[in-house]
C-alpha cells in the first residue's frame, strides 16, 4: 500500500435532484484552491471501492446532504458499524469504514460532514437558496479547520474532535 | 368465495429501486398468483424533453446512480445520428468501448460478490445473520478484497475515460472530448495480470456454484422464454455495437441482424394496471408469446461466439450444458455474468495496447438529422434510448426501454415459479421461504430506478397479509 495520504474529502449525492448534490457541491468548491494535502473525491453514493481510498489516508471527511439535520452543518467523529444485509449498491459511511478497517488494516480517523438541505424531490440540478447558504457556512468551517494558510503540513485543528 | 391470503415483500432487497412482491395464497395456503410490482414512477422521458440535444449525454446520467455510464452511452450513440455521424474515429469509438467495457465489469463484481454470493456460498436459506456480505468477509475475506479492487479498477476506468465519476462527460455527440494518456494506460496496465487471475477465479466460483448444484439450480426458476440482444455482424458477442437478434425457446431465429435504428417495428410495450414498469414483447408473436429475456444470459444464448479467447472458451463450455441449446436457468445469469467480465477483461487489455487510444482525432462530423437510436448492451441487459430533435436543437421525443424493463415478465415468472416451488402449502412462511424469491429476482440484477425512469434509494421492509388483507405482525423480516 502506498504512502498514506493526509486528508481524504468525499462527498457525495445526486446533484441532479436539488440539495441531494450537497456533497459534491462541496467537493467542487473546495477544489478551486485545493490544498495540497487534501484529496477531493464526488460520487452518486459511496460503495465499497472507496474503502480502500479511505485506507490510504490518515483522515477521511465524507459529505452528505442532510434533511432532518441541524443548520447550517453537523460534524461529527464517525465510527465504523458492522454492516447487515448488504441491500444496494450503496454503502453508510459507517459501513464503508467498517471495511475499510477490516479489509486493508486502515486506521484511519473519520468523520462526517452533514450540510442541511431543504429540496430533494425534483429533476433539477440546482440548490435551494438556503442549501446555498449551509453550504458556505460549512465551507467556511473546513477552511478553518483546515489551517489553508499551512497547506504543506495541515490541517492542525480537525484532530481536535476526536 | 374462497378466501385468499395475500403475501407482500417490499420492497425487494438487493437490488436497485423499489419492488414489491405480492403472493396471493388460497385457504390452503396454496399459491394463485405472484406478481413483481413497481411502485415508484417520474416520468424522466417528459423531464427530458425540450432541453438541447448536447446536454443529454450529461443529463440522462441523472437517470440511476448505478448505471449511469450506461445512459450516457447509449445517449451519445442516438446522438452521434443526431449530428449525421454513422461512423466514430477510431479513437472515440474505442475510448467509448473501453469506458463501458470498464463499466460492466465493475457492475458485474460488485453484484456478484457482495449482492449475490452470500446466497450461493451460504445457501439461500441459511441465517440471514451470516448470509450477508459479512458472512463473506468474515469467511471469504480474500474474495472481498477480491470485489473492491475489481471493481475499483472498473470505476477508474470510467474515471479515465468519463473525466469524472458525476456526471461523466467523456462521450459526446459525434465522439469523445479526451483520449488516454500513455500515464494513464500505464497505470491501467501494471494491474492487468491481476485482473486476468481475479477474473477467472470468480467465473470458476459461478461455473463451480452452478455445476455443484446443478440440480437445484435446473430446478430453480427455469422456464423456456425467446431472447435478445445486439450481436455482431458476424454474430459475435459484441457490448458496444451491433444488430437485434432474437430467438425463441428453442434456438429458432426470429428475427436477425435487425437494425435498431427501427427497433419499434419489431418490439412494442404492453402497460399493465398493477406495475409502472412496462412489459416489452416481439411484435409479431404477440404480447402472449413474444415476451423474451435480456442480460448476460440472453447475450450468450443468442451469440454464436466471443472474440475473446479465454471468455470464448467459456462460452462453449457453458453453451455444452445445454447442448448448444439456450439455456433458460435464471441462475445461469451468474455464470454468464463472470464469463462476461473475463471478456470484459481480455477487451480492456486489448484496447490499453491499441495506440489509437492515444490519437488525436476524436470527433466525426457529419449533416444534422432530426431522428436518432441509440443502443447498447448494458450490465443488465438490452439498452434503447430514442430522441427526436427539432430545428432548434431541442428534444421534442424520448422514449428509453431499459435494461431491466425487458426482463419484466421473465422476473414475473421467477417469482410466480419460486413462490409455488417453495411457498405452496406451507403452513408457516419463513423469511429463508422469502429469500428464496428475492434470489429468483437477483438473478437478473433489475435496476428498477432505471426501469422505472425514477432516482433515488428507497426504504426496505419486508410485509405480510393474511387472507383478509390484514398484515400479519412478526413477519417482517430482518431488513
Amino acid at each position: 500500500m502506498s504512502e498514506k495520504n493526509k486528508i481524504l474529502l468525499i462527498g457525495y449525492g445526486n446533484p441532479g435532484r436539488q440539495d441531494d448534490g450537497l456533497g459534491p457541491a462541496l467537493v467542487e468548491k473546495l477544489g478551486v484552491n485545493k490544498p495540497g494535502f487534501l484529496t477531493l473525491e464526488s460520487n452518486y453514493q459511496l460503495t465499497v471501492e472507496d474503502a480502500y481510498d479511505v485506507a490510504l489516508h490518515e483522515i477521511v471527511i465524507f459529505v452528505d446532504a442532510v434533511i432532518d439535520g441541524k443548520i447550517p452543518y453537523s460534524f461529527q467523529v464517525l465510527h465504523p458499524r458492522g454492516m447487515g444485509p448488504l441491500l444496494s449498491h450503496s454503502l453508510a459511511p459507517q459501513s464503508v469504514l467498517y471495511l475499510a478497517r477490516t479489509l486493508f488494516c486502515a486506521t484511519t480517523k473519520a468523520y462526517l460532514l452533514g450540510i442541511r438541505g431543504y429540496e430533494f424531490d425534483q429533476f433539477e440540478e440546482k440548490l435551494s437558496s438556503k442549501a446555498g447558504a449551509n453550504l458556505n457556512a460549512a465551507y467556511d468551517f473546513l477552511i478553518q479547520q483546515f489551517d489553508i494558510n499551512n497547506t504543506e503540513s495541515g490541517p492542525v485543528n480537525i484532530d481536535i474532535f476526536y | 368465495m374462497s378466501k385468499t391470503r395475500v403475501i407482500e415483500v417490499e420492497p425487494v432487497t438487493r437490488v436497485e429501486g423499489h419492488g414489491k412482491i405480492s403472493i396471493h395464497l388460497d385457504e390452503d395456503n396454496n399459491v394463485q398468483e405472484s406478481r413483481l410490482h413497481i411502485v415508484e414512477f417520474r416520468g424522466f422521458e417528459r423531464f427530458i424533453q425540450n432541453r438541447p440535444y448536447w446536454e443529454v449525454p450529461v443529463i440522462v446520467q441523472r437517470l440511476c446512480g448505478i448505471c449511469p455510464v450506461s445512459h450516457h452511452l447509449a445517449a451519445s450513440k442516438a446522438m452521434d445520428l443526431i449530428v449525421g455521424v454513422k461512423k466514430l474515429t477510431p479513437t472515440a469509438e474505442k475510448m467509448r468501448r473501453l469506458m463501458h467495457y470498464g463499466q460492466i465489469m465493475q457492475s458485474h463484481v460488485l453484484h456478484f460478490f457482495h449482492l449475490c454470493s452470500p446466497d450461493l456460498l451460504f445457501g439461500f436459506d441459511a441465517d440471514p445473520r451470516k448470509r450477508n456480505v459479512m458472512g463473506i468477509i468474515d469467511e471469504k475475506p480474500e474474495l472481498a478484497v477480491q470485489a473492491v479492487m475489481m471493481r475499483k479498477f472498473g470505476q477508474e476506468i470510467i474515471k479515465a475515460t468519463a473525466g469524472k465519476k458525476i456526471h461523466g462527460t467523456g462521450a459526446i455527440p459525434g465522439g469523445v472530448n479526451k483520449n488516454l494518456s500513455i500515464g494513464e494506460r500505464d497505470f491501467f496496465l501494471k494491474d492487468m495480470e491481476q485482473m486476468k487471475t481475479w477474473s477467472l477465479s470468480a467465473l470458476d466460483l459461478a461455473k463451480n456454484f452452478t455445476r455443484d448444484n446443478f440440480e437445484k439450480v435446473g430446478g430453480f426458476a427455469n422456464f423456456n422464454s425467446s431472447h435478445l440482444s445486439m450481436v455482431r455482424e458476424d454474430g459475435a458477442l459484441d457490448l458496444y455495437h451491433g444488430n437485434l437478434r432474437a430467438i425463441d425457446a428453442s434456438g429458432n431465429i426470429i428475427f436477425n441482424q435487425i437494425d435498431y435504428q427501427r427497433y419499434y417495428d419489431h418490439l412494442m410495450e404492453e402497460v399493465r394496471s398493477w406495475s409502472y414498469m412496462k412489459f416489452p414483447f416481439i411484435k409479431k408473436r404477440g404480447h402472449l408469446d413474444g415476451w423474451y429475456r435480456v442480460g448476460p444470459l440472453s447475450r450468450l444464448n443468442t451469440c454464436g461466439f466471443i472474440d475473446t479467447p479465454k471468455a470464448d472458451k467459456a462460452l462453449q463450455e457453458f453453451k455444452g450444458v445445454t447442448g448448444g441449446k439456450p439455456n433458460h436457468m435464471s441462475l445461469a445469469y451468474h455464470w454468464a455474468r463472470m464469463i462476461e467480465v473475463v471478456h470484459c477483461v481480455e477487451k480492456i487489455e486489448d484496447l490499453l495496447n491499441d495506440p489509437d487510444l492515444q490519437g488525436d482525432d476524436l470527433v466525426a462530423h457529419g449533416e444534422r438529422q432530426e431522428e436518432g437510436v441509440g443502443v447498447i448492451e448494458a450490465p443488465r441487459g438490452t439498452l434503447i434510448h430514442h430522441y427526436k430533435v427539432d430545428e432548434s436543437d431541442q428534444v421534442t421525443f424520448c422514449n428509453l426501454i431499459v435494461s431491466t424493463t425487458h426482463n419484466n415478465e421473465a422476473m414475473n415468472l421467477a417469482v410466480s415459479k419460486v413462490a409455488k416451488k417453495y411457498l405452496s402449502g406451507q403452513p408457516k412462511i419463513t423469511e429463508a421461504m422469502l429469500n428464496h424469491l428475492e434470489v429468483a429476482v437477483r438473478a437478473y440484477d433489475p435496476c428498477l430506478s432505471c426501469a422505472t425512469h425514477a432516482l433515488g434509494q428507497m426504504p426496505l421492509t419486508v410485509e405480510l397479509y393474511d387472507a383478509n388483507n390484514n398484515k400479519i405482525d412478526g413477519m417482517s423480516t430482518a431488513l
